[in-house]
């Protein structure tokens, strides 16, 4: 018999602790396929969050570190410049990413450092119970936005990829999303451009994943998707925002 | 080697290089800004990196990452830039990281001014992030010892795997004095310092899949696992406590009536009283604590010979120390504090006046 599909290497067999129809399992998979298709497992570091996949560290089998909310892309600076011979990722939520750790994301990637950041945008604090993120849409309820988002008042949703895309130094700058079979392979690709370039030394690369929290949210994990796919793809457009190994700026 | 004149800022960053510090990262602050621009100067000629930090929040951030990948690394600031990087000292501890943080301090609270000032001692020694745990605080007096402790402090960060803070003052910072460097390490013997830490840091996997991952990390959810580990770090702070207190004593003797207790720049200025009043015949000792934790209680209390009436504690701030050397003293004695604060450094003149009150 042929085994045509197996559990990456580079994922231990503690079983993932999200809720049903949470996607960030769906992510780590596609990571740890990229590290162990780049032969990068005993060479690879990771960087857990504060955010529902605080626990990364017990999923990824390789050397992890654990980071402050929002410090892991100042936390991978100083592992990938202490030990440039290891290759560096981050994995954030859009809380950990784009509020507390703004400063640290954004000069992490100005700096160019060679790692790569795999950000996960749900568009809401998963962790904490279903707050308002810098992500939430206009309108959007959360917990501390029980009228909805109102954008007087609370701002607008950022759009990271935009933004580190005005940046000179980033690399690779891609949005994927994980909301169907179709665009999981899209993020696979992504992912694993990501990883490729890492490991080839090219520089800072960057990939939002756009996900969902059914619970959060309040909906089944499949109408999650739906609303995905009709409310957050249009604000957050799913595009390769520069790729330098492809020629795209 | 000869000695040589320098600041206390660029003292501390050339020895903390000669003990193997290949990582430095920092953000600009008044009265240590010297200590950032002689690394950025010297790490590119030894191969080391420097990085000029987003924020002080980034630079602890980036020293978590560097000692977690088991490499000898520092960061310093001043007394504002200090509590940014509480948070990140906090998990350097729980993580059990060997990390330097050098503090120039600086007059408080809030932005304060940048002169020379003690107001941090509640900070380094009684937690100043969250949760239960312990730095080592060494507290220099002069540029040598400053320069010296840059060794000792990377020493004593990678023997116990816990942060260490160098406690100076702007002062310490911007005197010059002169200094005999240790000799400097060879590239192969930090190479080999790093190696000894492969056991437990972020590294390569040389033995290939086998080896179990190693994980960088202050979290542990299960209340009963914390606890455990809580209880292990207090286990390594009890022997910390038992074998790495210094400090130093000054005209300490049978014949003292008045027993001064003062730390950093302050105790320069009161051994500067305690010498003129010896001239006029007026026994006065000093203990001047070196680690501020472990603090010396025992060498306190040691030195409360039969014939001091007065313990008085000088500090350039409100008395934070004070709660300490009545811990040493434990009743057996007066004790009397007396301190300025702003920045403004007392006089050997000013101590006189108060110990000569005491006669
Ligand atoms: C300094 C600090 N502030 C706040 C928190 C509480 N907290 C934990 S997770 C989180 C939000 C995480 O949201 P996000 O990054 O969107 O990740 P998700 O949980 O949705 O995957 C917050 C605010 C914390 N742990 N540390």
């Amino acid at each position: 018999m042929e085994t045509i599909a197996s559990r990456p290497l580079s994922l231990t067999k503690t079983p993932f602790h999200y809720c049903p129809g949470c996607l960030h399992g769906v992510a780590h998979r596609l990571i740890a396929e990229a590290v162990d298709e780049n032969g990068l497992r005993n060479v690879m570091t990771g960087i857990a969050p504060v955010g529902c996949s605080v626990f990364a560290y017990k999923f990824f089998d390789f050397d992890m570190a654990e980071a402050a909310h929002g410090r892991a892309p100042a936390v991978a600076t100083g592992i990938k410049r202490a030990r440039p011979e290891m290759h560096v990722f981050t994995y954030q939520g859009d809380g950990d990413l784009a509020a507390i750790g703004t400063a640290e994301i954004i000069h992490a990637a100005n700096r160019g450092e060679h790692i790569s950041v795999f950000f996960v945008n749900n568009a809401i604090y998963g962790m904490t119970g279903g707050q308002m993120a810098p992500t939430t849409l206009p309108e959007m309820k959360t917990t501390t936005s029980p009228y909805g988002r109102k954008v007087d008042d609370m701002g607008h949703p950022i759009r990271m990829c935009e933004l580190m895309a005005t940046l000179v130094a980033p690399y690779y700058i891609e949005r994927v999303s994980l909301l169907s079979p179709a665009d999981i392979i899209k993020a696979k690709k992504a992912v694993a451009k990501a990883i490729k370039y890492n490991k080839e030394e090219r520089g800072f690369t960057f990939v939002e994943i756009i996900s969902t929290c059914p619970t959060n949210w309040g909906i089944d994990p499949i109408k999650a998707r739906d609303w995905a796919k009709d409310n957050m793809l249009p604000f957050f457009k799913p595009n390769c925002f520069r790729d330098r190994g492809e020629g795209v700026e | 080697m000869s000695k040589v004149l320098m600041k206390g800022n660029e003292a501390v960053a050339e020895a903390a290089i000669r003990a193997g510090c290949r990582l430095y990262f920092a953000y600009p602050i008044t009265p240590q800004s010297e200590l950032i621009e002689y690394m950025a100067k010297m790490m590119p000629k030894v191969g080391g990196t420097f990085i000029q930090a987003e924020s002080e929040v980034a630079a602890i951030n980036m020293v978590y990452g560097a000692a977690g990948a088991g490499k000898r690394v520092m960061t310093s600031s001043s007394s504002p830039g200090i509590s940014l990087k509480m948070e990140g000292i906090s998990y350097c501890a729980g993580a059990q990281l060997p990390a330097v943080i050098v503090n120039v301090q600086r007059g408080g609270p809030g932005l304060g001014d940048i002169q020379p000032a003690q107001a941090d001692y509640f900070q380094a020694t009684k937690g100043g992030g969250h949760g239960d745990y312990r730095l080592i605080v060494l507290a220099p007096s002069t540029v040598q010892e400053f320069a010296d402790m840059a060794a000792d402090a990377l020493d004593l960060a990678y023997k116990y795997r816990n942060p260490v803070m160098i406690l100076s003052d702007g002062m310490l910072g911007q005197m010059m004095e002169p200094v005999e460097f240790r000799p400097a390490k060879t590239e192969e013997e930090v190479q080999e310092l790093a190696k000894q830490h492969e056991n437990w840091c972020i590294c390569p996997n040389e033995d290939g899949v086998n080896r179990h991952h190693h994980e960088i990390n202050s979290l542990e959810i299960d209340p009963l696992v914390l606890e455990k580990h809580v209880n292990n770090l207090f286990v390594k702070y009890a022997e910390i406590e038992q074998h790495e207190v210094r400090c130093e004593e000054y005209n300490i003797n049978g014949d003292n009536e008045i027993l001064c207790v003062a730390f950093g720049t302050a105790s320069r200025i009161v051994k500067s009283a305690i010498n003129d009043l010896k001239t006029e015949g007026k026994s006065v000792g000093l203990i001047r604590p070196i680690t501020l934790w472990p603090y010396p209680y025992e060498c306190v209390a040691r030195a409360l010979h039969k014939n001091v009436r007065q313990v008085y504690v000088f500090e350039l701030n409100k008395g934070q120390m004070l709660d300490d050397v009545k811990i040493a003293v434990a009743g057996r004695c007066d004790v009397k504090f007396w301190g300025k604060v702003g920045g403004i450094i007392f006089t050997p003149g000013e101590i006189k006046e108060k110990l000569l009150e005491c006669f």
